[in-house]
């Protein structure tokens, strides 16, 4: 167990590819952090640099204090899942998990004994003698989970462990990969794609967006201060609703109509030299049936009346999705959006996402009227993409 | 519909048998035919029977009785071992490189190689022969060793290529992980998972050098080197009026049954080895 310290550490390929730049990121003793951002982005990167699988081209990489940045991975007393789980399929189930102890030149008997041990812990006793390509997907990632915890290193790193498993299995490992960190306790660095891993997973989650660290921060602090557009549109699912907005006296002039100016948002646009046009973010979940709210809710938010789309009912919730005549988009958002990957960022062009309680009225082609928490909006720089509505 | 489907299965299952048939049976009639005449005694030789009507072992005996023929099945088979250990263990070095690396010169030495595979090798005998009597290797193991080495690297370089590179990546990267040098790593997993692409090769190189007429005709003078298809060509009968097919055809069964048997007996392996399904996650 220890801690990482990753201290201005920049990748370039040899064939010139700027593949991470300058990251700084502590990662404290037994600690989970999740490095997410779409693909392409530099999270393997920057995981195989932490394992000693990729050379550090400028920077520094200090574990429990040590500089290790020409260590060779075998000296790093570091574990690692892949993706493809990387299982040596020449060899059984109980080779697999041993193989480690191995090469440390362990003893049989207390090779079999941690192995037995791995094997309980991940249900996999009676799979020992098996090789891989007679498991099934879950086996196997249980079997490559197996090979790390063995040998109790200093730290985990996990590269997209779990994206080769169906959906569901998918949740119920996940569950399972925090149960075992917290049990374990060992400090783990895992990379991930999905917002929604990230989010669940993580004690702190890394943003990162072309080579670069947007954002570091607890998942909370993360969906409730996004440093900028990237994390606000990357973090949370539906994605937030961006729609451009121009300033006009005492309000802000939207496809969502004419907003008033908050004590808050007046702050914002002052700390900001007072742009004449910003990005309005909201979250679908901060919007709510007007019907349904009362008086004093009413006073601090703000209504939009538009065309309902469609209505996707959760059973829990209801997702209504709002026709926004104007189709202007800026070209931050537009980069954002091919950026991220389109299921990940902004609503598709002209739409509102919003998601109100289930007993709303609201049926598709209504004209419906919708409330949202003026509280809540974001504000953001269409040219920096930085959020202005961030309390320094 | 169903019926019909069947007929039109059946119907194509006889067509591809008699194709086989016909394939299999134009490639083994002249092996066949070798078998019967080996077996023929000298006075029945030219009678034209595929089944012989006098059985005998004379021939056999015969050339296993002059050091001409066990001399250069010795030749044969050291020169063949030897040049095939050289061309797998220095094939492997090199498609390893290739598959797994980035290193300047990398394009042009598969072009290289794949020159060397298609250049008519008639055309260096005599260089060679030059060379080779300056350097005194001429009718010596080495001088054709040489030779068979350059020439099967080559292929040995191409099958093990596509080998390693079916082998992931990602399991090398684990080995490390687990505490592997880059030495325990190959050993311990990369050569186990090439294995069967490693043996698959070293069949071919040594087919290649165990069938070698050219090279080992114009090379080599004496029976200090001389290799028995070249052997084979210099068999006379007992005496000047004896007909030596008997001998020559025996000597082609010794020296072909082998081969035949190892490829039949390692079939499996080396289609699995050629078709490279060999390594899955
Ligand atoms: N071996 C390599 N050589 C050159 N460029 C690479 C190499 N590996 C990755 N890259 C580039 O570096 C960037 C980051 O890659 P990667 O770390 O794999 O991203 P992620 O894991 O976030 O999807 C990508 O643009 C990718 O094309
Ligand atoms: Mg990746």
């Amino acid at each position: 167990m220890s801690d990482i310290v990753l201290d201005r550490v920049t990748k370039r390929y040899p064939d010139g590819a700027l593949a991470v730049q300058e990251v700084n990121i502590e990662i404290a003793d037994g600690e989970f952090i999740i490095l997410v951002g779409p693909s392409g982005c530099g999270k393997s990167t920057t995981l195989n640099m932490i394992a000693g699988l990729e050379d550090i081209t400028s920077g520094e990489l200090r574990i429990d204090g040590t500089v290790v940045n020409d260590r060779a991975p075998k000296d790093r007393d570091i574990a690692m899942v892949f993706q493809s789980y990387a299982l040596y399929p020449h060899l059984s189930v109980r080779e697999n998990m041993a193989f480690p102890l191995r090469l440390a030149k362990l003893d049989t008997a207390t090779i079999d004994r941690k192995v037995n041990e791995a094997a309980r812990i991940l249900d996999l006793t009676q799979h020992l003698d098996r090789r891989p390509s007679n498991l099934s997907g879950g086996q196997r990632q249980r079997v490559a989970m197996g090979r790390a915890i063995v040998r109790n290193p200093k730290a985990f790193l996990m590269d997209e462990p779990l994206s080769n498993l169906d959906a569901k299995l998918r949740v119920q490992m996940r569950t399972s990969v925090s149960r075992l960190q917290k049990q374990l306790g060992t400090t783990t660095v895992y990379v991930t794609h999905d917002q929604t891993e990230a989010m669940t997973l993580g004690d702190r989650v890394v943003v990162m967006r072309g080579g670069v660290v947007q954002q570091i921060g607890a998942p909370q602090h993360l969906y409730e201060h996004p440093a900028n557009l990237f994390v606000a549109g990357f973090i949370g699912s539906p994605a937030m609703n961006f729609v451009p907005a121009a300033v006009a006296d005492g309000g802000l002039a939207t496809a969502l109509g004419e907003i008033r100016l908050t004590d808050r948002l007046r702050r914002a646009m002052e700390r900001a030299d007072a742009p004449r046009e910003v990005i309005l973010g909201i979250r679908p979940e901060h919007f709510e049936d007007a019907s349904l709210v009362d008086d004093r809710m009413r006073a601090e938010g703000d209504v939009f009346t538009g065309l309902v789309d469609v209505v996707e009912s959760m059973g829990s919730d209801k997702y209504v999705y709002y026709a926004l005549d104007e189709k202007a988009r800026s070209a931050e958002l537009e980069e954002l959006a091919a950026d991220s990957g389109s299921s990940d960022v902004p609503a598709s062009e002209g739409q509102l996402v919003t998601r109100l309680s289930a007993v709303s009225p609201v049926r598709e082609g209504d004209h419906h009227e919708v409330w949202f928490d003026l509280g809540k909006v974001q504000l953001f720089d269409p040219s920096t993409g930085r959020n202005l509505t961030l309390e320094a | 519909m169903a019926a019909f489907g069947g007929t039109d299965t059946r119907a194509r299952k006889l067509r591809w048998s008699l194709l086989n048939t016909l394939v299999v049976v134009y490639a083994l009639v002249p092996v066949l035919w070798i078998m019967s005449l080996s077996f023929k005694t000298p006075a029945t030789l030219n009678d034209g029977n595929f089944i012989p009507r006098e059985w005998t072992l004379e021939n056999y005996r015969s050339i296993l009785s002059t050091t001409e023929f066990l001399r250069a099945l010795l030749n044969s088979i050291g020169i063949a071992l030897i040049a095939t250990a050289i061309a797998v263990v220095l094939g492997t070095m090199a498609a390893y490189a290739i598959a797994r690396l980035q290193f300047p010169g990398k394009r042009l030495l598969v072009g290289v190689s794949l020159l060397i595979a298609m250049f008519p090798q008639i055309s260096l005998v005599s260089p060679l022969f030059e060379i080779e009597r300056t350097l005194g290797l001429f009718d010596t193991w080495p001088g054709l060793i040489l030779p068979y080495i350059t020439f099967s690297l080559p292929l040995a370089i191409y099958t093990l290529s596509a080998f390693f590179r079916e082998i992931p990546w990602e399991l090398e990267k684990a080995a490390k992980m687990d505490g592997a040098t880059p030495g325990q790593a190959f050993l311990k997993v990369i050569a186990p998972l090439a294995a069967p692409g490693v043996f698959t090769t070293a069949i071919l190189v040594f087919i290649f050098c165990w069938n070698d007429f050219l090279f080992a005709l114009t090379l080599t003078s004496t029976e200090r080197s001389r290799t028995v298809p070249v052997a084979l060509s210099f068999f006379t009968g007992d005496s000047q009026f004896q007909d030596p097919t008997g001998s020559i055809s025996a000597a082609a069964v010794v020296i072909t049954v082998p081969i035949i048997v190892a490829v039949l007996f390692f079939q499996r392996r080396i289609v699995a080895g050629l078709t490279s399904g060999a390594v899955k996650g």
